[in-house]
């Protein structure tokens, strides 16, 4: 039987929390990665850590996009849904493509099951799936069989039902699994029983797979056509952590990490604590504050200061990056952003945080805004919002998204050295007319004179300081001209940075304007209209404070404008008062969920079509 | 000892703006003092404060210095020590900012024993303010804040830092430069964090809050100025002292009813036993003495030594030597 060739593939275990959803995504997606697949993912979780079994509220997902070409991003709906109990299908009934492959563990599809996930009869009978294609497998039932006589108990048994799971889906895409069996080799060298039963599992769902008439055909999904290099599987958090690695190593400097753990932020943290090797300093800090007052207090002595957090805890840190600006120190702050306010929802994204992130301090208070767009650009934007932080001396606040740290595609293997490096604005023994707050003429930066330096002891602190000199002055014109300075630092950024670019050079009806995380979607959306021959352009942007000088000059070719973010309009009403002359209009989605190519193909066509009955 | 610096070497040329007549001259020339002794250079010296009068203090010391932001000195301070270890980092602080708003980071820093000092000045008082309680202040105290008496219980600091697992802990009036300058050398030579509180005065909002305690008149009979391995005597005549009686603290007079020195307590400030640190935190008066001197100095692991050896042994051990090692490794594969 030949395999059927795909173009490309939407694929999505769901489960119980605790039925190892994850580990099966993740497991599918590094042999994905590796033979040579496009490939964007999505991490589907409750803040829960373990909800009561078998409900909706319980259920973990994780979505994989894989293909040849076209991904750009973790896909609108599954192709194929792993549907581990009752409560998996209901959670993801309403957003399935149209004749969708649904593997159902028929043994978790009882009264119980049902009753726990709010069916009234069974799901299986009737016709809620008759648009499907169910695919029904006892997996638990089999997989406790095949592995009985290895003398594990029940749970542990149970446990390994996921991969049963996972060598199915493997046997319908064509995939090898050496790749998955030399993991648990591994990861269980010590404990070989646990190694053999879960390997055995994924053979055996394999097997079962190939077995069964229910698969009539498997499809193979071609490599993609990528630059040369060496690649990995990379999620926006760790991706960030080696951001910042790389970045202290180019400045010459330490790095220091105080932070308190936050979900969705914390795995930056995790990832930076396995590399003291590298001379990185970690301190988990009492509280949110702490952990930016003692980033704070590393960059005051002279190390690559950062923080990591997400909203509620980045509403704490506020006054603290009040200080940072006022002492004019380096130090980078990172929020993932979930969805808000107040706890909000925790394991969802989200984009706004952004007001907070511009405007949420006391005073008047500009500091340098990046956002990062990839999983895999988070490397990128965070080494960039540490070279800035380090080269203009001031607090860089680096907006991620819950979607991009938990996310993972491919990221193409930077080398150190080609990486530019980073120059700190560091004092000379022969510069003998040195003030702590005397400012170069092309930055308007202080130098960073860190304490053990000879000769140059000198006080800082949050209270206005007299320009130049530096000491305290409540003089009323002195604090004028400090507010301008400290604007003028922030607004000269803009100097050194890139260009903004725009995708459809030929376009002037509609430009699509977009920041941080939903570039993938925004992107694939715009790609497919533009194939479609639609008069369409796209700007993404991720230096959001200042913005790239040549804003206005994209704005201005385009008919009309339309600015797509997940909040209510924070980056549209920004763009609003920074270019009162031109008409931005929006499109919003707070759902804590990305966007869909779909309904922003259905938005930019509705608007296309408006504009062509108006002429 | 030899001192390269004088102690007005460390003046820096900032006027000092506290109220004349306020307890904060006298730590400052303390510390300036202990400094020259010390023999440090004033580049490696770093004074960290938060927010309130006390916390100005940074700006009258010829170091470095970070007059932060209210409560907050601790958690900065332990940046500063942690990034560079070989500075001599001292918090500033007072009793509302260390106790109320930086509460938190009060009690993590003790507990957490990195090798930093930490002066709070305590007035029993917000001055800054002008006027307000604090968590210091006895029950009853008519303040601007409580015009009808404070209906809250007062925190005893040392008792609090030894909740909190201080290992060194020590308090000092602010009338005695002699005892405040030695105490601010053992807290330096102590490796470890070591905490003083000073008794100070506010002559605006609290005038003689501690009068009792440290005027002329009464100092003698009311002050235990302990010294470890020395029996605990004090007194005008010198010749009250403290006895243990059962599992509690008495006060005798040597000489009466058959009491000798042999029958009073010597002070252990190096046993890891709170027992009797905590009961000698706790005297007040009438009944007793208050102490003051170092009460408890008790070596410990303290966390910037250990990880700093952490990353030590990290580097030593590590399979990876480089970045670009760290990026290649594991799941990796090539597009051709």
């Amino acid at each position: 039987m030949n395999p059927t060739i795909l173009d490309s593939v939407v694929i999505k275990f769901a489960g119980d929390s605790g039925d190892g959803m994850q580990l099966a995504g993740s497991l599918f997606t590094d042999t994905t990665a590796n033979i040579g697949n496009q490939i964007a993912t999505f991490p589907d979780f409750p803040s829960e850590i373990r909800a009561p079994q078998g409900t909706v509220a319980g259920v973990s997902g994780f979505q994989i996009h894989f293909g040849t070409t076209g991904v750009h991003s973790p896909g609108d709906a599954p192709d194929v849904l792993i549907a581990m109990n009752p409560a998996a299908l209901k959670a993801n009934l309403s957003n399935l493509k149209p004749a969708c492959t649904i593997i159902i563990d028929t043994d978790s599809f009882n009264k119980k099951g049902f009753d726990k996930a709010g069916f009234e009869e069974s799901p299986l009978e009737g016709d809620l799936l008759s648009d499907y294609k169910i695919i029904e497998a006892p997996i638990t039932s089999l997989t406790k069989e095949n592995i009985a006589d290895l003398g594990l108990d029940n749970k542990s048994m149970v446990r390994c039902k996921n991969m049963f799971a996972l060598g199915m889906v493997f046997w319908l895409f064509n995939e090898p699994l050496d790749q998955t069996i030399l993991f648990f080799e591994k990861k269980f060298s010590k404990v070989p029983l646990i190694a053999e039963a879960n390997i055995r599992t994924i053979k055996c769902g394999h097997n079962f797979a190939e077995t069964i008439e229910a698969l009539t055909s498997s499809f193979t999904v071609l490599p993609a056509k990528k630059q040369p290099g060496i690649y990995r599987n990379i999620t926006g958090n760790q991706a960030a952590a080696w951001g910042f690695l790389a970045a202290a190593k180019k400045a010459n400097k330490e790095l220091f990490l105080g932070t308190y753990p936050i979900t969705p932020a914390t795995d930056i943290f995790h990832e930076l604590t396995k590399h003291k090797w590298a001379g990185t300093k970690i301190f988990q800090a009492e509280d949110e504050i702490a952990g930016i007052c003692s980033a704070i207090g590393a960059s005051f002595a002279g190390n690559v200061a950062i923080t990591t957090s997400s909203g509620p805890g980045m509403a704490l840190k506020t006054e603290a990056i009040g200080l940072a600006t006022m002492a004019e120190l380096p130090l980078v702050i990172v929020n993932v952003q979930r969805g808000g306010p107040s706890t909000g929802l925790p394991t969802k994204t989200e984009q706004s945080d952004l007001n907070q992130a511009l405007y949420g301090r006391n005073g008047e208070c500009p500091l340098i805004v990046l956002a990062a767009s990839t999983p895999g650009d988070c490397f990128k934007w965070a080494f960039e919002a540490t070279r800035l932080a380090i080269e203009h001396m001031t607090p860089v606040i680096l907006l991620s998204e819950s979607y991009l740290g938990n996310g993972a595609e491919p990221w193409k293997v930077v080398q150190m050295d080609e990486l530019p490096e980073i120059k700190p604005v560091m004092s000379s023994s022969d510069d003998t007319d040195w003030e702590p707050y005397k400012r170069d003429s092309e930055k308007l930066v202080r130098q960073w004179v860190p304490p053990g330096t000879e000769g140059k002891q000198h006080r800082i602190g949050g209270l206005e300081k007299k320009d130049g000199e530096g000491s305290v002055s409540h003089d009323p014109m002195n604090h004028a001209k400090m507010v301008q300075l400290r604007k003028d630092k922030v607004a000269k950024v803009a100097d050194f940075i890139p260009l903004q670019k725009y995708k459809g050079k030929d376009a002037s009806k509609l430009l699509i304007v977009g920041w941080g995380g939903p570039f993938g979607i925004l992107f694939g959306a715009v790609n497919e209209l533009q194939k479609e021959g639609k008069d369409i352009a796209f700007t993404h942007f991720n230096y959001i404070n200042p913005l790239p000088s040549n804003t206005a000059e994209i704005f201005e070719k385009f008919e009309t404008i339309l600015v797509c973010e997940l909040n209510d309009g924070q980056f549209a009403n920004y763009l609003r008062t920074q270019f009162p002359q031109f008409k931005f209009e929006q499109y919003n989605k707070m759902q804590g969920l990305p966007f869909r190519v779909d309904e922003l193909k259905e938005k930019f066509n509705t608007l296309l079509e408006a504009m062509m009955q108006k002429v | 000892m030899e001192c390269i610096l004088k102690p007005k070497d460390f003046a820096s040329d900032q006027e000092v703006k506290w109220c004349p007549g306020c307890g904060d001259y006298a730590v400052l020339n303390s510390v300036k003092k202990a400094l020259a002794e010390l023999s440090l250079k004033k580049e490696d010296v770093a004074f960290i404060s938060g927010i309130g009068c006390s916390s100005r203090f940074p700006y009258y010391m010829e170091t470095y210095g970070f007059h932060t932001i209210h409560g907050r000195a601790a958690a900065i301070a332990t940046g500063t020590k942690l990034a560079n270890p070989d500075l001599s980092v001292w918090v500033i602080s007072g009793d509302g900012d260390a106790l109320a708003i930086g509460g938190n980071h009060f009690i993590h820093v003790v507990r957490r024993n990195l090798n930093m000092n930490m002066i709070l000045f305590n007035n029993e008082i917000y001055g800054l303010t002008k006027g307000q309680y604090s968590p210091t202040t006895k029950r009853g105290e008519i303040t601007k804040s409580s015009p009808h008496g404070t209906i809250e219980s007062p925190f005893l600091p040392g008792e609090l830092a030894l909740g909190a697992g201080s290992n060194f802990f020590a308090r000092v009036p602010d009338t005695n430069v002699k005892l405040m300058t030695k105490t601010f050398i053992d807290a330096e030579k102590h490796n470890g964090y070591s905490l003083v509180e000073v008794l100070q005065n506010c002559v605006i909002f609290n005038d003689n809050v501690h009068e009792s305690i440290t005027s002329k008149e009464t100092r003698d009979d009311n002050q235990l100025v302990l010294e470890h391995g020395q029996p605990m005597i004090f007194g005008k005549e010198n010749n009250k002292g403290i006895r243990l009686n059962g599992l509690e603290l008495e006060v005798v007079t040597i000489g009466e009813n058959g009491v000798s020195e042999a029958d009073l307590l010597v002070h252990d400030a190096h046993t890891e036993s709170l027992v009797l640190h905590s009961m000698l935190v706790r005297m007040k008066l009438p009944e007793f003495p208050v102490a003051m001197g170092v009460i408890r100095d008790v070596a410990a692991p303290v966390y910037n030594d250990e990880l700093d050896a952490q990353i030590a042994v990290e580097i030593e051990n590590s399979k990876f030597k480089s970045l670009d090692e760290l990026f290649q490794s594991g799941n990796v594969f090539e597009v051709k």
